[in-house]
């Protein structure tokens, strides 16, 4: 599977075999709030939309809709960069994804709105072997990069990649940096990390690519499947990162040169 | 371990190859990363349940070409369906595909798989290890639930349901393994990323499974398909079943373990119903795609 980078961004392309009776097929500009309906099997729809936001402010549509019981079965609800998967849709009844997508297509849907809930707070040390290579991409001194990244109101756009992992929206586009040329076939729980214009927090052990400019003392909390919800980071929780310092958290090991090593396999 | 009063075991003889505990999964847990797991040949898994008097998502033993053996702690009876293999109990072929009664202590042998690929050992009662957001699945690409089974591993057997023998008479329709596989296809959602040439070549090539598939796809060897669109897919929901065509063109239709998300193209799907004789069909076996 390849990254998360979202440069995939443009005008649909030429119509292809075609699609079932009531999804939409690429014809013009679209206003940017319309959704573009795609089948994806015999009972998932996934919904296209402009951007992360106009995604984001789509899922949060739908989970009002939902809770309205306006909206048919849906067994999972999938937000991603600029998707929306609807999967599971009412299974029994034959014709209920193609009306479904008819009426999607329709909708208005609004702007997301700010969160007025309090925001998550991640504690990171911000002492990641990233930390000079995104600094100079920011073109900023390596001591900045914690007071930038901290001072950013994230909010969780989506999460995939691994169990809890959270996909982070909210940096400017100017702190938005390419992933490493050579992921790393090891990157310890809790590692801080960008990509593109995501901050990820891996909530366990795994090969990646993103560059990682720090650590969350205490990453055991990311992900629980005793509590409800496992994800501390679920779709649409607001995030604030809180710098911590290396000394205060002295009790917690330092990662190891060797959970940092080349691969070229990793996925986030 | 020590024994506990009214807790049993099955003790693991011969892990073989890939031996993992499956129940129905874990759907609904996308939106978290969360994959859905479960039996990969579901229909098998839901009548060796029946075949024992175990509810039909009870969990069970999901073997991978090589089968396992396993030792009860209790007289159990237990049903070795989905691929067919030799079935012994202590060294005495017994039957497959319906209910054998294995005494406490004697071991239960599902042999290498004569036809097809992943066998399925259920036993009345169910396996009962802890289950995580309420599926007692193994997952291998998020290592959610038990890990595959070691030699020396001990797994709890649940208390059959009261009411005595379980409710088989008669023959049992299993299914073959497929000497072909085919494979309908609903196209989309991103048939437009590959090329009209590309689109024919999925639905006229001659495919064969690739020895590289596993529980998160079945990969096949044959002609690659060609993109329209080049740029990177920014990354999207993936549902069971979709045909994802990574950088090399070869595609991978996506099994229960698949990714939640994912950054490449979904050409097509398959049905979920489609998806059990993937499960079963070995390396090797010709597949052809139609569309659905």
């Amino acid at each position: 599977m390849s990254g998360p980078d979202a440069t995939g961004d443009g005008p649909a392309g030429p119509t292809g075999p075609g699609g079932p009776s009531g999804l939409s097929r690429p014809s013009g500009p679209r206003a940017p709030g319309t959704p573009r309906v795609l089948p994806a099997g015999p009972h998932a729809l996934l919904v296209e939309l402009a951007d992360g936001e106009h995604a984001e402010a789509f899922r949060a549509e739908l989970l009002r809709r939902r809770e309205r019981g306006e909206l048919p079965a849906v067994r999972d609800i999938v937000p991603a960069a600029r998707t929306v998967l609807l999967d599971g849709i009412a299974e029994g009844e034959p014709d209920a994804r193609d009306r479904l997508a008819r009426e999607l297509a329709s909708w208005r849907v609004e702007p997301l709105r700010r969160e007025d809930r309090e925001p998550v707070e991640v504690p990171v040390i911000y002492d990641g072997p990233d930390l000079g290579e995104v600094a100079a991409l920011w073109g900023v001194g390596a001591d900045e990069v914690a007071a930038l990244h901290s001072r950013t109101a994230f909010r969780v756009a989506f999460c995939g990649f691994a169990p809890g992992f959270g996909y982070l929206t909210g940096l400017p586009e100017r702190l938005h940096v390419p992933r490493r040329t050579t992921p790393r076939t090891r990157v310890p729980a809790g590692a801080v990390a960008l990509a593109g214009p995501y901050t990820g927090v891996y909530p366990r052990p795994s090969p990646g690519g993103w560059q990682i400019v720090g650590r969350m003392p205490d990453p055991g909390a990311l992900w629980d499947p005793g509590r409800e919800p496992a994800a501390l980071l679920v779709p649409g929780t607001p995030v604030r990162f809180v710098p911590v310092d290396a000394g205060k958290a002295a009790a917690l090991p330092a990662p190891r040169a060797g959970d940092f090593q080349a691969d070229s396999r990793a996925d986030a | 371990m020590i024994p506990v009063a009214g807790r049993h075991l099955l003790y693991v003889v011969r892990p073989g190859a890939l031996t993992t505990v499956q129940d129905a999964g874990r759907p609904g847990h996308a939106h978290l990363g969360v994959g859905r797991a479960g039996a990969l040949d579901a229909p098998a898994a839901r009548l060796a349940n029946r075949l024992v008097g175990n509810p039909p998502d009870a969990a069970v033993l999901e073997t991978t070409l090589t089968g396992c053996a396993v030792r009860p702690d209790r007289p159990v009876v237990a049903v070795v369906g989905g691929a067919g293999c030799r079935v012994t109990v202590d060294g005495r072929p017994v039957a497959w595909g319906a209910p054998v009664r294995v005494p406490a202590g004697a071991v239960l042998d599902a042999g290498p798989a004569g036809t097809g690929l992943r066998s399925y050992l259920a036993f009345a009662g169910g396996l009962v290890p802890d289950p995580v957001l309420g599926s007692r699945s193994a997952d291998l690409l998020s290592g959610l639930g038990p890990a595959p089974l070691s030699e020396g591993d001990e797994l709890p057997l649940g208390e059959p349901a009261s009411g005595g023998p379980p409710p088989h008479a008669g023959p049992v329709p299993w299914p073959g393994a497929p000497a072909e596989l085919v494979l309908p296809v609903h196209p989309g959602p991103r048939h437009d990323w590959f090329t009209e040439a590309a689109f024919r070549t999925l639905l006229t090539a001659a495919y064969r499974v690739s020895p590289h598939s596993n529980r998160i796809g079945l990969r096949m060897e044959g002609p690659p398909l060609e993109r329209s669109r080049t740029e990177e897919l920014p990354s999207e929901g993936m549902v069971l079943g979709a045909i994802q065509v990574p950088p090399d063109g070869r595609p991978v239709v996506f099994l229960n373990d698949h990714p939640t998300t994912g950054g490449y193209p979904v050409v097509g799907v398959v049905p979920e119903r489609a998806l059990s004789a993937a499960a079963q069909a070995v390396p090797g076996t010709r597949l052809r795609f139609v569309r659905a």
